[in-house]
């Protein structure tokens, strides 16, 4: 049908055109043609633009192609050559569009794992045209909290650029600040000559932080002793070619010396994290003269935050326990939510300087650290209380991640504490290395924490957070259970941060989905590298992730929700980094939400070309690289830190190097 | 035939294949979907139906003559066969499909084997019928007529 009127179309109030739902885009993916032929049919009558498909591959091109092509997508359950909940899964993740499953299996388990997969709806087959008609509403309540998101994002981001700019500034001086503690427990078995994923390819030259990588990180800073483990010396020590300082001083600002054992309740550490960044910023900013965007929005909540939050991350990280992947975690937390709506601005950079890095500056603040240091248990570090699900972040060419972290300290005022791991870490004395155990103690091997930048571009901290699973995966409540991976990190699925108080209605919203996804299932067939699929695995259903030692559950949505709809990173790139697909999310999602919806129909010509090329097309484009295989550390990041966000995401902005979260204290 | 005739003759007959289980609502609602942007549109989807099914029903008569039988296959097919066949109101053989997916649960070769035949008994009954049904519809669309509807 014709869609050209649309010139009609007005915005109303959540940005949905007067004639919505008309114009619909649909994708219906189905194997069997006589199903299909009548869907087209009955969506047709419902007005709606329709294009079939019936092969998962064919549709997954399509939509990579055409990502802000379709508003939604019905996929049949059993499929050939892609099981429907895979489909869902990809989708999920790279796109961020809501998705029906259908089935003449009405079994509830089969519904259920529609559910647990993220799926919006469920419809039993013979479909009546009565169900078709409401789908429209999917694509509104997501749409709707995919704004929810930018809103809470926007603010932060004009003090992360500030922030970005005195990064350069604050790490020279804060690089003797910073308590690293070396951690016994992470293995510094990375060559030297650690590869990184692309990084050249990525719009902003990021590093992805393999877990080879982010090991040689830990390594050297645990060489160097917290207090000499500035970004040049570390540099030095890894001794990793194209490299270069400012990469390391960003991903530095990832672990503010919190000792992170891994922790299950990502949600938790998210908060606590996010307190913590808060008080380091209100230290920070002292201390180093920076006045923006961690504080940003004046949050009253930084100054207490910071001192105590601050050493407990610092003491944490020093201890060398909190690896990237806590960092990571943080930030992702931080990104996801905005702590506030007064937006943190804080690009990442500030949140860097926040943590790690001031243990003499928060040592002198406060006297939390004794305090922190008995009570290893108790909230000590807040780090990421409340992550917000969207970082109200601003434009921070910088990396979504401070500011993500700001905003997850800022946003939220939730006791819980982060307990990152602290065991036996005495530098902990400062900083109960709580912050990264209890709460993933269920099982999430590492969180990462994704933060979602408000802006939606989580890509602004360029470094990736490698994500090693944790072998105890079980993640209580949120926690998804991830698959250990000896090595690494565990992603902190947003489903943590979900849970969050503060994250959770931002995530949530945004995602739309359960908490169980088997993101990268079919990416571990790829993977290099045991952390490729480890990170993936957060949102891998333990059964079907081959690599899954545990099982972990992350809601694919809450990686790559966000912004997929909107963002056009997409997969073209990829042929090394998955990553970017995912997240370009970021930036646009929030925005691009916007903007698509008022372009739906204006796309419908495109939609039609495509819809016919499409159906001609095999496998229409090779972009299936996301899921078969490449995922790059970006891409997980982006997911998850699109989860978090509950906004677009960023992919490539921000990189999380995994770290285990089963310390945090839940 | 005389238009009248014709569709009253039409309606009957869709009526008596609605009491006896063949057609179900599904059909209607098929038959609902057809308007004058596509006018063949029922007519199709049957065509495709049937073209589907002898496909299906052609892949499990193998699977079950195989030394080693995949009940996941043929399960998978029956599912298939299922869906379809209630997508386009062939109650009766839905529910033989139903039947016959019990048998590949229980792994019950022998069931297998009686449930394909009556699968496929149910498919001819049902293709037959709406052959004619199709017909006598199409005769009365091209004499300007109407088709008559239930309900």
């Amino acid at each position: 049908m014709n869609l050209g009127g649309q010139g009609a179309k007005s915005m109303a109030g959540d940005g949905v055109s007067d004639l919505f739902p008309v114009g619909l885009r649909v994708l219906v993916v189905d194997d069997d043609p006589t199903c299909l032929m009548i869907l087209e049919k009955m969506l047709q009558n419902c007005l709606y633009e329709v294009t079939k498909c019936n092969r998962a591959e064919i549709a997954l091109s399509i939509l990579r192609e055409n990502k802000n092509g379709f508003d939604v997508v019905i996929s049949d359950v059993h499929m050939p050559d892609m099981d429907g909940f895979k489909l869902l899964e990809h989708i999920g993740l790279e796109m961020d569009l809501p998705v029906i499953m259908m089935s003449a299996d009405d079994s509830k388990d089969v519904v259920m794992k529609g559910v647990t997969h993220g799926a919006c709806d469920y419809l039993i087959k013979p479909v009546r045209i009565e169900a078709l008609r409401n789908i429209w509403q999917h694509v509104v309540r997501k749409r709707k909290n995919e704004w929810k998101d930018v809103e809470q994002s926007g603010s932060i981001e004009d003090g992360e650029r500030q922030q970005k700019q005195l990064e350069d500034a604050e790490f020279s001086s804060s690089g003797n600040e910073g308590n690293w503690r070396s951690s016994k427990r992470r293995k510094d078995e990375d060559d030297q000559g650690e590869d990184r994923d692309d990084t050249s390819s990525l719009k902003k030259p990021r590093v992805v932080w393999s877990v080879e990588l982010h090991q040689q990180f830990v390594a050297a800073v645990n060489q160097l002793g917290i207090d000499k483990a500035v970004p040049k010396k570390i540099l030095e020590l890894m001794n990793v070619p194209g490299l270069t300082r400012e990469n390391v001083a960003s991903h530095l600002q990832l672990f503010p010396n919190v000792p992170y054992r891994g922790t299950h309740n990502y949600s938790h550490f998210v908060q606590k994290y996010r307190l913590y960044l808060r008080r380091l910023s209100g230290v920070s900013q002292h201390q180093s003269g920076l006045n923006n965007s961690f504080m940003g929005p004046s949050d009253p909540t930084f100054g207490s935050i910071s001192s105590l939050n601050g050493l407990d991350l610092q003491a944490l990280a020093a201890t060398g326990q909190l690896p990237a992947q806590s960092l990571a975690m943080l930030q992702a937390a931080s990104l996801g939510r905005s702590p506030n709506k007064s937006g943190i601005s804080m690009p990442f950079m500030d949140q860097r300087n926040l943590f790690s890095f001031e243990n003499p500056k928060l040592r002198s603040r406060e006297g939390q650290q004794p305090q922190m240091s008995n009570n290893s248990t108790s909230k000590q570090v807040n780090l990421l209380h409340g992550i917000p699900t969207n970082m109200n972040m601003q434009p921070n060419p910088h990396g979504s991640q401070s500011s993500s972290l700001m905003n997850m300290q800022m946003s939220q005022p939730q006791s819980r504490p982060v307990i990152f791991n602290d065991t036996g870490a005495n530098q902990i004395s400062r900083l109960p290395s709580s912050i990264a155990q209890p709460n993933l103690s269920n099982g999430m091997p590492s969180g990462v924490v994704l933060a979602r930048d408000g802006s939606n571009s989580v890509s602004q901290a360029s470094t990736m957070v490698d994500f090693s699973v944790h072998p105890n995966t079980d993640f209580q409540g949120n926690s998804f259970p991830l698959p250990t991976n000896n090595s690494r990190v565990s992603i902190i699925t947003s489903k943590g941060l979900l849970q969050e108080d503060g994250i959770n209605s931002d995530m949530k919203g945004s995602r739309g989905f359960p908490p169980s996804y088997d993101i990268f299932g079919d990416l571990q067939q790829h993977k290099t590298q045991d952390w490729e699929l480890q990170n993936v695995g957060l949102t891998f259903d333990a059964s079907s992730h081959s690599k899954t030692q545990g099982s972990i559950n992350v809601p694919p949505s809450v990686l790559v929700n966000h912004g997929f709809s909107s963002s056009q990173n997409n997969v073209q790139n990829r042929s090394t980094s998955v990553g970017k697909v995912m997240f370009s999310v970021g930036e646009q999602s929030g925005h691009g939400n916007v903007q698509s919806m008022g372009q739906q129909l204006d796309s419908v010509l495109d939609c039609n070309s495509l819809r016919v090329k499409a159906e001609n097309l095999p496998e229409a484009s090779g972009q299936n690289m996301l899921f078969h295989g490449q995922f790059s550390q970006e891409d997980l990041m982006s997911a998850l830190l699109k989860q978090q966000e509950g906004l677009g995401v960023a992919s490539n902005d921000y990189f999380f190097d995994g770290f285990p979260l089963d310390n945090l204290p839940v | 035939m005389e238009m009248c005739q014709m569709r009253v003759q039409a309606f009957e007959y869709k009526q008596s294949l609605f009491r006896e289980g063949t057609l179900d609502a599904q059909f209607t609602q098929l038959q609902q979907l057809q308007d004058e942007s596509n006018p063949d549109f029922v007519a199709e989807v049957v065509s495709l139906f049937f073209e589907d099914s002898e496909k299906i029903l052609n892949d499990l008569t193998r699977a079950l003559e195989q030394k080693c039988i995949d009940f996941k296959k043929i399960d998978a097919n029956v599912h298939q066969l299922k869906g379809s066949s209630s997508s386009v109101g062939a109650q009766k053989v839905k529910n033989a499909c139903i039947t016959f997916r019990n048998c590949c649960e229980e792994q019950n070769i022998e069931g297998c084997f009686t449930c394909l035949q009556l699968v496929k008994q149910e498919y001819l009954l049902v293709k037959n019928k709406l052959e004619t049904l199709l017909r006598m519809e199409q005769q009365i669309l091209a004499a300007g007529g109407a088709v008559p509807m239930i309900e």
